[in-house]
């Protein structure tokens, strides 16, 4: 069942197949291993020697997930937020601007 | 009175009558209108299918409203048509049937959280279907600005439906300001090319601008459409509307919102690939492309800084008509340059075959979005956590969305995600590789939903969503599965029509005019 | 000139509804702004129909000394004239539901000014 794209085709079934066979053999190798080691303060993360806190004190909530990113393109993000203002004015002082701008880009391209 | 004559027609008047039906139904008690607004829509998505089935066997449908013989569109003594008429292509087609496909899934998600003015709630959803089906349907051009307003009035009520929050008629205000600019525009250059030809059908406004030439005048219309429809479809500067409205609409209108911006979208296409078709300048293309690009780069970045869950998964549907619309101006590029079959024509089956994805796809996540806010009553991502110890099934479901709007195989994204990619490459390699990485950046923003409101410790007890909610996530999971690993099953049998439909305009013209 | 007056007055009202709708911050100045744009375009769509010296388009009502055969030049377009009569109805639905809204907007947010009712922003 492939649909053929400009490069190649694409087929959903021999992925699937790809992906169980590869799957198993993973299975095998992993069997391989030592199956009766059970853990220990080896396993354990480790913080300098310092307890580990519990799981409520250290989840990253949602906004600070991806900090260093947005603090790497801060210049970029006051720009943004600045553009989406919220003020009903500027949202038709955009869609006025981007029509003159196409108006010029149009009859320039068919005089020239 | 024979029933496949008149398919157009009624696929427009069945659920214009149940909404004017349903406020005095609702009188007598909320089951008999939940079953009365059911039925009709049920019915109008059985004929959709026959009119589906009816196109692709034998070609474009015709149907002249008020006429004594439905398809003889030029009377006796003119030599132009001069009534009303609803012309169905492959496009058309296609898109009825998303746009009544995606409106039963919301209604039978809408039976559960829909508990007070429900009467009113039905009426505007089923004009708000009347409004999509009305600009899918019809080959006439004030046909369609009537239909946009309708589609327009009727979304902005539903967006403000509760209204005890002020946000949401701030958002509905800013909906209704700019809807009403475009339709006026619209308007205006529907004004200018009747001056011009004195004529109001679309094929007989092609085939005069095929015989002319393109004037000045035509440029300018031109213009004033596409400014008008893509902003109606969310292309980027001009975005902003969307998160608004889209974040604050009720659980399954969000969805439904979706499919009316892509009525707009298949305005603009009606546009560009069949009135004006072979005269267009190259301008309009790279004009597409552009706005493609930058949609797509505002849309997936701005997503990664929101807090709130709804806004969040509207700027990544402004990401996803961005792939559109790169898609669909390489097409038109390759059309325009006679490389049809090099690149265009895998470039339109990826464009379109997206559209549906996208459809199927982003709704998944805003059904899913709405019902968390249905049960825990709270929409910011830093007070939630830990849901997924009590919402088993609906965090499964987010999986499933989320690795379909990424692009992940095996899902359907993936496949119109590579159509598009390999495609566009052709043109130049920078787009591809824009696109590839918007597409990184589409998975990490929905892992950092899933991360904050599903994993991480519990910290309340909740029960999952209610039993109709999940029936309709199930259903859109199941088509998301089952067009991903059968893919060709949709695009053999319904994108290539459409895609047919728009590389040659010739039928579209010769069936009207003779 | 004295024809094209009606096509500059048209150029004019949608000049200052564009203008009462970019730049002036008060929810009803934007709501009339509004307004004068959709008057503009439905002068404009009224003014393409006319035709010089014609008559109202109605079959039984010809003043004296017009013979049927000469209507067709002797009339102004009536399809225009339709095309008004539905965007001047749709114009009243939406000014409606704009004031409406505005009216909602003003009981929980205790101002008119957009530039203030902006909780939703970036």
């Amino acid at each position: 069942m492939l649909i053929k794209t400009v490069g190649g085709y694409w087929d959903p079934i021999v992925w699937i197949v790809a992906f169980i066979v590869i799957a198993i053999i993973a299975y095998i190798i992993r069997a391989f291993g030592k199956g009766e080691y059970k853990g220990g303060e080896q396993t354990k993360p480790f913080l300098s020697g310092v307890e580990e806190p519990s799981k409520e004190k250290v989840h990253v909530r949602a906004s600070n997930i991806y900090w260093g990113f947005i603090e790497a393109l801060k210049g970029y993000y006051d720009y943004m937020k600045r553009m989406h203002s919220g003020v009903v004015n500027d949202y038709v002082a955009w869609f006025v601007g981007v029509a003159a701008i196409m108006f010029v880009v149009m009859f320039a391209a068919v005089i020239i | 009175m024979n029933v496949m004559e008149h398919l157009p027609a009624l696929i427009i008047a069945i659920p214009l009558l149940a909404a004017f039906l349903t406020p005095l139904v609702d009188k007598i008690s909320k089951k008999v209108r939940n079953a009365v607004v059911f039925i009709a829509l049920a019915a109008t998505f059985i004929l959709t299918i026959f009119l589906v089935q009816d196109v692709f066997e034998n070609g474009i449908m015709i149907y002249v409203m008020g006429a004594s013989n439905p398809t003889q569109t030029i009377p006796m003594q003119a030599a132009v048509p001069i009534r009303i008429v609803l012309e169905i292509d492959g496009l058309s087609a296609f898109m009825a049937l998303i746009s009544v496909l995606i409106a039963l899934i919301g209604l039978i998600y809408s039976f559960s959280h829909v508990e007070e003015r429900g009467g009113k709630f039905y009426t505007l959803f089923l004009l708000m279907l009347v409004g999509m089906l009305g600009m899918e349907l019809t080959g006439d051009l004030f046909n369609l600005f009537v239909f946009l307003e309708i589609a327009s009035i009727a979304s902005a009520a539903l967006i403000t439906y509760e209204f005890k929050r002020g946000s949401t008629t701030e958002a509905a205000l800013k909906y209704i300001v700019i809807s009403s600019i475009a339709a006026l525009f619209v308007l205006f250059a529907i004004g200018l090319l009747y001056g011009e030809y004195d004529l109001l059908n679309m094929a007989a406004i092609a085939k005069a601008i095929k015989i002319t030439g393109l004037s000045n005048i035509d440029m300018i219309a031109l213009i004033l459409f596409f400014a008008a429809f893509a902003m109606k479809a969310g292309a980027a500067p001009m975005h902003m509307w969307m998160p608004d409205a889209y974040g604050e609409a009720p659980g399954a209108v969000s969805m439904v919102l979706i499919a009316v911006t892509q009525a707009s979208l298949y305005a603009l296409l009606r546009m560009c690939f069949t009135i004006y078709a072979d005269s267009l300048h190259v301008v309009i293309p790279a004009a597409i492309i552009i706005f493609g690009l930058i949609s797509i780069f505002i849309g997936v970045t701005m997503a990664l800084i929101q807090d709130d869950i709804k806004r969040l998964i509207a700027y990544a549907a402004v990401a996803e008509v961005g792939y559109i619309l790169l898609a669909i101006g390489v097409g038109l590029y390759g059309v325009l340059n006679n490389e049809v079959e090099l690149y265009a024509r895998k470039a339109l089956q990826g464009g379109i075959f997206h559209i549906f994805n996208d459809i199927l796809d982003i709704g998944l996540l805003f059904l899913v979005a709405g019902g968390i806010i249905y049960i825990t009553k709270e929409r910011n991502l830093n007070k939630l956590g830990g849901l997924a110890h009590s919402m088993k099934y609906t965090s499964i479901l987010f999986l499933i969305g989320l690795a379909a709007v990424a692009g992940l195989p095996p899902m359907n994204g993936f496949a119109s995600k590579i159509m598009i990619y390999e495609s566009v490459y052709k043109v130049s390699p920078i787009l591809s590789i824009v696109a590839i990485l918007a597409s990184i950046i589409m998975l990490a923003i929905f892992v950092k939903i899933f991360h904050s409101v599903f994993t991480g410790p519990k910290i309340s007890e909740q029960k999952d969503v209610p039993k109709l909610m999940l029936a309709s996530m199930i259903i859109l999971a199941a088509l998301i599965i089952f067009f991903g690993l059968f893919p060709d099953i949709i695009i053999n049998n319904v994108v290539n029509p459409a895609v047919n439909a728009l590389i040659e305009n010739a039928a579209y013209i010769s069936n009207v005019m003779g | 000139m004295i024809y094209n007056l009606p096509f500059l007055t048209v150029v004019a009202l949608i000049a200052i509804g564009m203008y009462a709708i970019i730049f002036k911050r008060n929810l009803i100045k934007i709501a009339v702004g509004i307004t004068i744009l959709e008057s503009g375009v439905n002068l404009f769509l009224i003014t393409l129909g006319y035709r010089e010296g014609g008559v109202a388009p109605i079959f039984t009502n010809l003043p004296p000394g017009i013979s049927p055969d000469q209507i067709p030049e002797k009339m102004v377009l009536p399809v225009p004239q339709a095309l008004t009569l539905t965007s001047i109805v749709i114009g009243v639905a939406v000014l409606a539901l704009i004031l409406s809204f505005t009216i909602n907007i003003y009981r929980k947010y205790g101002t008119l000014d957009a530039g203030k009712i902006r909780r939703l922003k970036e």
